[in-house]
């Protein structure tokens, strides 16, 4: 129970959150919201001494217990450090959301989008069922298409938003396959289950694919090469929502994944070498990249990228130690995923930090582009120092916790090139390559430093007076620099209790304590690591100095095959594609949608008639008498007259004949409710059309060719012959019996005697839920398109 | 219409609550006899439509100050969330029920969940109606 009241706090607050906003207005309610994630993270640190000691909070209800779907909740180790991250993270954004929104944005909107992508976040770490997982998944990438696109008037919020929704959700059915797969392999949707089943499932030949579309899940989401082009435009969002998602939590959804996964998959070599490969390339393309970027924000983007790669590598290296048949010492490999998590914490506190700094920047400066930048130090000394803080920790400089995960990377990377896990040669490359990106981050970080908070100010480039920000927006960041030099000095207290238990449940096969925990050391004598880490400074402060000079390196590459215009492509292809296919058969001219309406009824309904051979004709039942026959009659002197009147008004008025006739036939039939319904469905619907006159054009004889007249014709006689060909039918159709008799039961099972209202209200309750419901979405699509269309002169706001 | 309609005005005032009492009356009489929530709404917003096409608009909304699609809006929550109850209940979803009580005035009279479902099912056929004429007619 505890556990499924942490997924769905923010659900409910969310909820609620319109009510309370009208209660107590703009200037409180991003305290309402900060309160969630700050109960969450009380309400999970009481956890954290159960979770340590190795037990397991699960709760599971029954929700579609027939397709084996249930709400699962289970909060393990693994789970319970990215719900940290989610509500730490989360306390701390919305704090510096109530001093970076100003008043006047539509801040109900932004809170609950910023609630529902928490609850999101939660389900996913926590869920027990695939289904449950991918609802959760799928929410997520919802929320952040919401909150990318919250500036909704600017063209880059709109491209960003449906580029990061069109890539993470393609992942997502990716996913639902892979899920689908793994479920039809082992019978159940529980995680936990099918994690026992590893070595069942290990001998089933589809184990590969499945492996390969939750990887293409996890990559799209955690923004791996080559699909890590969306996150660079998702920056278009509020700053504080590029921290939280786009840093902290969402763009991990995809590292949680891989851990979850690890204990199923670990240990295969396709497994290893796709994380590692991966992993590397984007680590090293992402920094690269990073480097020419005048934007601070699409700069930490790509630093996000490249720190991702580093992670999903190191998650790689350590699934080596879940392999039977690897050659050397699993504990050795395991430490790469205790890297893994360790790192991704560090991460999300300077990445964090450094967010919030440059949406300070922007915030007061009011730019924040690296050329127009320069000496902030004087003007926000304090913001400076936090800077440092962030960029040193990111470089792997000491006393920073980012020194300490860096160089476990190091040692991790240099440990699986002298194992050879599974003697692939390709191993070496990995300790080259990821110093290679160390020393670009070096660059990129002391470009963040430099260009923005030192050297000479251009006043003349800027619009604003620099001054430091409001005390109320330093609190934020502040509170994650001092966790940036506490985890430095205390990584051992975090070592044990939070990634400890997550390495037990990603490592099962491994028991020891010591195996899984090691000891983290600042100090750990001259080793490897450390002399990479002084090459990294030495030849980074090198590579800055000399930066313009190879800078044209940037211009050498083919662009026009860049994975940005790719995606461009194939989206103005597919858009072309699909325009030319609509504009076949969208005309514009109501007659033709009658012609495809009417042939398509005909060519199926009436081929299916034909060719099963259904069609009996009963002239059997009932006698017809005179009122019927002369009823007949009007109404067909009715609709045949419609075609050869001249004025709009008298059409209306033989339809309405038509109309009233049709009631009089329900008569005749004894269905006193349909004639009534339908009488009172006339009237209305004769108002309506005199309503329209006004619309319509002038009425003219239609100058349509002979051809096209005889075709119409053909086919509305047609239709006609069809439907009743069909009345005759079902006269004399009685290959099923009767389903009549239950609902004459009607007076004792729904305590009604009309039998009609029986049906709708009570047996057939739910046809009748729906219907009303879809004539609730019509008239709100009259009134939409009616009083919402644009008034003569104003723009189009759609695309332009 | 700007002609000379007092026949009109004079007659309508006198037949909408004709209308509007047969409207109720069939609502309430459709578990036994024929009527139900639907027509029952449909008779109701005919006699709306015919006040606002006999008096203007600004008019009828003085005496009907009601927003029809905050109507429709609720009616179609209505039928939604009595179906609901039922599943809370743990009864499958849209499960009605009936029984007959011994009221005061009435005598025992028979009292049936589906009857908030039909209200819920009028109530939308109203507010949709009464927001399609009015917004077709307002666009003028």
């Amino acid at each position: 129970m505890y556990a499924v009241f942490i997924i769905f706090l923010p659900f409910i607050m969310a909820a609620l959150l319109p009510a309370t906003h009208r209660l107590i207005g703009d200037r409180l309610i991003g305290w309402y919201v900060m309160a969630v994630p700050l109960v969450l993270f009380a309400a999970l640190i009481r956890l954290i001494p159960q979770i340590a000691g190795g037990e397991i909070v699960s709760a599971s209800y029954a929700w579609i217990p027939d397709a084996g779907i249930d709400l699962a909740v289970r909060v393990d180790g693994l789970g319970m450090i990215f719900a940290l991250l989610i509500t730490g993270v989360g306390t701390l954004v919305a704090l510096y959301s109530i001093y970076y929104l100003s008043p006047r944005e539509s801040l109900g909107h932004f809170y609950v989008y910023l609630l529902l992508f928490m609850g999101a976040m939660l389900g996913v770490v926590f869920s027990d069922n695939l289904m449950l997982l991918y609802t959760f998944w799928e929410l997520t990438s919802i929320s952040s298409f919401l909150l990318i696109a919250f500036w909704y008037h600017r063209k880059g919020s709109r491209y960003g938003a449906q580029k990061a929704m069109l890539i993470t959700v393609m992942g997502g059915f990716s996913l639902l396959a892979g899920f689908l797969m793994l479920y039809f392999m082992s019978g159940t949707f529980s995680i936990s289950e099918i994690i026992g089943m590893r070595d069942v499932l290990a001998g089933e030949p589809m184990i590969v694919p499945a492996m390969f579309l939750i990887l293409l899940g996890a990559f799209t989401k955690s923004v791996q090469f080559p699909f890590h082009i969306w996150l660079p435009d998702a920056m278009e969002a509020p700053t504080p929502v590029s921290a939280y998602l786009h840093s902290a939590t969402m763009v991990k959804a995809g590292i949680y994944l891989v851990a979850l996964f690890t204990p199923l998959f670990g240990g295969m070599e396709y497994w290893f070498w796709s994380l590692s490969i991966a992993g590397i390339v984007t680590l090293l393309w992402g920094a690269f990249n990073a480097m020419k970027q005048n934007d601070l924000k699409a700069l930490l983007a790509y630093s996000t990228i490249s720190q991702l790669g580093l992670i999903m590598s190191l998650l790689g290296f350590g699934s080596a130690a879940l392999s039977a048949s690897a050659a050397g010492d699993p504990a050795v490999y395991a430490a790469a995923g205790f890297a893994a998590l360790f790192y991704m914490l560090n991460h999300s506190t300077f990445k964090g930090l450094l967010f919030m700094v440059i949406g300070i920047v922007d915030h007061e400066i009011g730019t924040r582009d690296i050329r127009r930048l320069g000496g902030l130090m004087s003007f926000m000394p304090v913001t400076f120092t936090f800077a440092v803080i962030g960029s040193f920790s990111m470089a792997g400089l000491p006393p920073f916790n980012g020194f300490l995960s860096k160089e476990m990377f190091f040692g991790a990377a240099v440990d699986i090139a002298s194992g050879q896990p599974f003697a692939g040669g390709a191993e070496v490359l990995f300790p080259v390559v990821g110093w290679l990106a160390s020393v670009f981050t070096f660059i990129y970080c002391t470009i963040i430093v430099y260009r923005t908070f030192l050297g000479p100010v251009q006043p003349e480039k800027i619009d604003r007076v620099p001054h430091e920000a409001p005390k109320g927006m330093l609190v934020a960041p502040g509170i994650l620099a001092v966790l940036v030099i506490l985890i430095f000095f205390f990584p051992n207290v975090i070592g044990k209790y939070v990634i400890g238990p997550a390495m037990q449940v990603m490592f099962p096969a491994l028991s020891r304590e010591a195996d899984l925990v090691p000891e983290i050391t600042a100090w750990h004598g001259v080793n490897l690591p450390l002399v990479m880490t002084f090459g990294v400074i030495a030849l980074g402060l090198l590579l800055f100095i000399t930066f313009r000079h190879w800078r044209r390196i940037y211009r050498v590459a083919p662009f026009r095959w860049t994975m940005d215009s790719i995606y461009r492509g194939l989206l103005q292809t597919g858009e072309a594609a699909s325009n030319i296919v609509t504009d076949l058969y969208m005309t514009g001219r109501s007659r033709d949608y009658f012609v495809f309406i009417y042939l398509f009824f005909l060519i199926t309904a009436g081929g299916m008639l034909f060719l099963t051979g259904a069609f009996e004709p009963d002239f059997s039942r009932g006698p017809v008498g005179i009122f019927e026959i002369s009823f007949v009659i009007i109404m067909a002197f009715a609709a045949i007259a419609m075609l050869f009147v001249r004025s709009r008004i008298t059409a209306t008025l033989l339809n309405g004949v038509l109309g009233y006739s049709v009631a009089i036939f329900f008569v005749f039939f004894r269905a006193p409710d349909l004639a009534l319904t339908q009488t009172v469905i006339e009237t209305v619907t004769t108002v309506l059309f005199l309503l329209c006159f006004h619309f319509l054009p002038e009425w003219k004889p239609e100058d349509s060719p002979l051809r096209t007249k005889v075709v119409n014709g053909l086919i509305a006689i047609g239709a006609g012959v069809l439907v009743t060909a069909f009345g005759l039918t079902v006269q004399g159709y009685d290959v099923y019996g009767s389903i009549s008799v239950y609902f004459e039961e009607s007076y004792k099972l729904a305590g009604g005697s009309n039998i009609v209202n029986a049906i709708l209200g009570d047996f057939r309750a739910f046809d009748t839920m729906l219907e009303v419901v879809v004539l609730f979405i019509a008239g709100i699509g009259v009134y939409t398109l009616i009083a919402l269309k644009p008034k003569k002169g104003e723009d189009d706001v759609e695309g332009k | 219409m700007k002609e000379n309609d007092v026949i009109l005005r004079t007659v309508t005032r006198v037949v909408v609550f004709i209308i509007l009492t047969f409207g109720v009356e069939l609502f309430l009489s459709g578990h036994h006899n024929p009527g139900g929530g639907f027509v029952g709404g449909l008779v109701l917003s005919s006699a709306l439509v015919l006040l606002y096409v006999v008096f203007d608009i600004e008019t009828v909304h003085q005496g009907v100050p009601f927003d029809f699609r905050k109507i429709a809006a609720f009616g179609a929550m209505v039928s939604l969330l009595s179906g609901t109850a039922a599943a809370v209940l743990g009864k499958p979803f849209l499960s009605q029920g009936f029984g007959y009580f011994d009221l005061p005035i009435f005598g025992l009279t028979e009292l049936a969940t589906v009857t908030i479902f039909e209200a819920g099912v009028a109530l939308t056929v109203i507010g949709t109606v009464v927001t399609i004429i009015l917004s077709i007619s307002k666009d003028v």
